[in-house]
């Protein structure tokens, strides 16, 4: 197999990868904020039950998470959705996962930021969600883009755990050539893959952080 | 027409009492100057009649808005200057944004800063963001302004200039209820000046009668300056 012949069929699995990664930030961000909340909450039924999540998605592999979303439904309930359900399965264990970091970040940099700006945007007559939406959250995500990006970064190269569940991403993929040629290449092929990707992104990132230089 | 009562206000933090059966008003347009030395209770008086802090007994009534300048401005850094002072017309009060935008333009030119329309906070000395921070205030139509020690963050320089902004308000009568520690500045400006020591009212009148007070505590506190 050429060189050429390994990029190409590479090319083809880093689809899924870039699916994984893609899926993962759309759904973990959002949901990030949300248990970020929760774990700020003033309730303390809310509260815990968010701290222990946060706990456990940050104490136990992601390999073992991805593991236990898979079968989990088989072994505890006895339901079966067939090999559909691996890449729904990896979304579900990656959003979590990702959710429970991003969440401490975002806690971490509202909870950073000063009374003052609560006290005067609600002397001002803003909403609670006005004051969270238009004051606190844009300072925030400048504080934090910096954490974001690490994660982020991290997360180009943990979508290789989906081999875990056999999904066809580009480091299965690559085992698999090599495997199959009895050569090293593919696995060197899949690390240019990588590292360009997270070469891409780092760049967005800085550049994100640059355009948000405008203050401060 | 009163703007402001409070009445027998009481206020403790963790026990401790920090408003002791505070009464006042103010009347539409008056100046009050609040003095007194640190932890008498200013801040918290303020921060009560505002409703950022909540009185543990008796009753605040406001006839009409009210704005707050605070010693550390509080703009939204994010923001540029003409932002920060008709986002909040525009967005909370629904004023149609073209008007709001030549008022907010009006008021910058009124403090001297028409030139920073499109300048970000951080790029202003602070006396320039206290200027701002004030634009923000008056952009609300208050009946009464809140100021809590607005030139305290400031050099003595930038002091002055805030202190001719606050002051060439009068002529808008606007009431004002300003905590300072200029003492010259309270003199001049305020229609009545109110001296707090431990939580209490110790001296209420025209500037000329409680900086003449005979009262050990006033005598005190104003011999630091
Ligand atoms: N949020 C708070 N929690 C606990 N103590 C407070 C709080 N705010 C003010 N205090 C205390 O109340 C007293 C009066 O404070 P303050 O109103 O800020 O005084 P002033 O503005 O006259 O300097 C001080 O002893 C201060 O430490
Ligand atoms: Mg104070």
């Amino acid at each position: 197999m050429s060189l050429l012949q390994i990029v190409a069929e590479l090319w083809q699995s880093f689809g899924v990868t870039l699916q994984i990664f893609l899926v993962t930030l759309i759904l973990s961000l959002p949901l990030g904020l949300l248990v970020s909340f929760g774990r700020m909450s003033g309730n303390p039924l809310l509260r815990y039950p968010v701290s222990a999540y946060i706990s456990v998605m940050r104490g136990t592999p992601l390999m073992l998470q991805l593991i236990v979303v898979y079968f989990g439904p088989y072994y505890l309930f006895g339901i079966s959705f067939g090999p559909a359900y691996r890449m729904t399965a990896v979304f579900i264990a990656f959003a979590v996962n990702y959710a429970a970091y991003f969440a401490e970040i975002f806690r971490s940099g509202i909870q950073s930021m000063p009374k003052g700006q609560y006290e005067a945007a609600r002397l001002l007559g803003y909403s609670r969600s006005q004051t969270f939406f238009y004051i606190i959250l844009p300072q925030v995500i400048k504080r934090i883009l910096p954490s974001i990006t690490n994660e982020v970064i991290t997360l180009v190269k943990d979508t290789a755990f989906a081999f875990t569940l056999s999904v066809m991403e580009m480091f299965t993929k690559a085992k698999a050539l090599a495997a199959g040629q009895t050569s090293i290449l593919p696995l060197f092929v899949a690390g240019a893959f990588y590292y360009i990707f997270n070469y891409a992104v780092a760049y967005l990132f800085a550049y994100g952080e640059k355009k948000l230089d405008y203050y401060q | 027409m009163k703007v402001l009562e409070i009445r027998n206000a009481e206020k403790s933090f963790d026990g401790t009492p920090v408003l002791r059966d505070v009464s006042l008003s103010v009347e539409a347009g008056e100046i009050l100057s609040i003095i007194g030395p640190s932890g008498s209770g200013k801040s918290t008086l303020l921060r009560c009649a505002t409703g950022l802090e909540k009185l543990d007994k008796g009753s605040v009534s406001f006839q009409g808005r009210f704005g707050m300048v605070f010693q550390q401005f509080n703009l939204f850094p994010h923001w540029t200057v003409l932002r920060n002072v008709t986002d909040a017309v525009i967005r909370v009060q629904k004023r149609p944004r073209e008007e709001a935008l030549q008022e907010g333009r009006a008021l910058l030119a009124r403090i001297g800063l028409a030139d920073k329309e499109q300048a970000y906070p951080c790029q202003l000395s602070g006396g320039q963001q206290q200027r701002v921070a004030i634009a923000r205030a008056l952009a609300q139509n208050p009946d009464l302004l809140f100021f809590d020690e607005p030139t305290s963050a400031l050099d003595p320089e930038l002091t002055q200039e805030v202190l001719r902004v606050i002051r060439s308000l009068k002529e808008l009568r606007i009431a004002m209820v300003i905590v300072t520690h200029e003492m010259a500045f309270a003199r001049e400006v305020s229609d009545r000046v109110i001296f707090m020591a431990d939580g209490r009212i110790q001296e209420e009148g025209t500037p000329e009668t409680v900086f003449a007070s005979e009262n050990q505590r006033m005598r005190a506190f104003l011999s630091q300056f």
